[in-house]
């Protein structure tokens, strides 16, 4: 335990409220409000605006309450890593039990307020994808499996399926077309990012895919893993589901990913800072989703 | 006289009874906005 730390608990000092924000991980917050809100103005019918913004409020502090017990559940781990030791719990600068509290009366409240305001179905929705984004991934899998990423990525790929439910009340194929995309981008996007800082999880022990596996292995399987994407991506538009604008910005983006993820897969470097083709492919992945779903709503909405 | 470490706490304190009420009142207004959709839609 830190000095700071020490210092901390002996006179009792109540945490900072910009240390309980950042529990609730902001940056990654961004992206799920990104999908989510993609996913309501997608469907063919629109919620009063109120709603639709309860309901992506609501989308928004389940992802946040997820980031909260992550961080409590990996506070020690948090604390071995480089890239995580500075968060408030490893710090020292917030009790656990704080966090486990806010963690879990968040995830509650964004449940019950997606009930009562926008429907049961995305409330249930969003509830399983909590349940499993912390029971499934970070408790289960995380720490066990190299595969971790592979079924976690599915709680990462419920927001616009939620928020689409938000609006309609249904499931319908685009929806599920969109979290398969999600679910099938989030292992090249991760593993990507692992490769440059696999030090730092295998001084934590995470055993993510380039600890375990190796680094060639992990190449190979992002190249296989954008593949399917990639299908996933540009799908909609034969299927009638969506109109050319997403169908060309889809296949446009999706080549782009491939290529990237061919100079990955070409790339023989070990050291983290020769690996330009993975910084370059994790940087691509982020702008790739944001494009793509930007691409989605655009092709909805514009007269064409 | 106030010990440095209980202004500190004091001060924590405020800030957060700020900022808990600002969000109580977003939360209310949030509320009767959701109520006039919902009567809006028939519910």
């Amino acid at each position: 335990m830190t000095s700071t730390a020490i210092d901390r608990e002996a006179i009792g000092l109540p945490a900072d409220w910009r240390d309980i924000l950042a529990l609730t991980k902001p940056r990654v917050m961004s992206l799920v409000v990104f999908t989510g809100l993609a996913g309501m103005l997608a469907a063919p019918v629109l919620p009063p605006l109120a709603i639709g913004f309860t309901a992506i409020l609501c989308i928004a502090l389940g992802a946040g309450a997820c980031g909260a017990l992550n961080q409590w559940y990996e506070a020690d781990i948090d604390a071995k890593m480089r890239r995580t030791a500075s968060r408030p719990l490893p710090a020292g600068r917030m009790e656990r039990q704080s966090a486990l509290h806010f963690g879990v009366g968040l995830a509650a409240f964004s449940v019950l307020l997606m009930g009562l305001a926008a429907n049961w179905l995305a409330a249930a929705l969003l509830a399983v994808s909590i349940l499993f984004y912390v029971l499934v991934y970070t408790v289960w899998l995380k720490p066990r499996t190299a595969q971790n990423i592979v079924i976690g990525g599915a709680a990462g790929a419920f927001p616009p399926l939620i928020g689409w439910v938000a609006a309609t009340g249904s499931v319908a194929p685009l929806p599920l077309l969109l979290f398969a995309i999600i679910f099938l981008w989030t292992p090249p996007h991760f593993w990507a990012l692992s490769l440059f800082v696999r030090s730092d999880y295998a001084a934590a022990g995470i055993p993510m895919l380039p600890v375990v596996a190796g680094i060639e292995s992990t190449r190979r399987q992002i190249f296989l893993y954008s593949l399917p994407m990639a299908a996933a991506a540009v799908v909609p538009w034969p299927l009638g589901l969506t109109g050319p604008l997403y169908g060309i910005a889809a296949s446009a983006l999706s080549l782009g990913f491939l290529v990237l993820a061919g100079q990955v897969l070409a790339n023989r470097a070990a050291e983290p800072k020769q690996m330009a083709p993975e910084k370059r492919l994790f940087g691509y992945s982020v702008l790739y989703l944001f494009v793509l779903f930007g691409a989605l709503v655009a092709d909805r909405w514009l007269p064409w | 006289m106030v010990r440095p470490e209980e202004e500190l706490i004091r001060k924590r304190q405020r800030e957060r009874a700020r900022l808990t009420a600002l969000l109580l009142g977003a939360f209310v207004i949030l509320l009767f906005f959701i109520t006039v959709a919902k009567v809006g839609m028939n519910w």
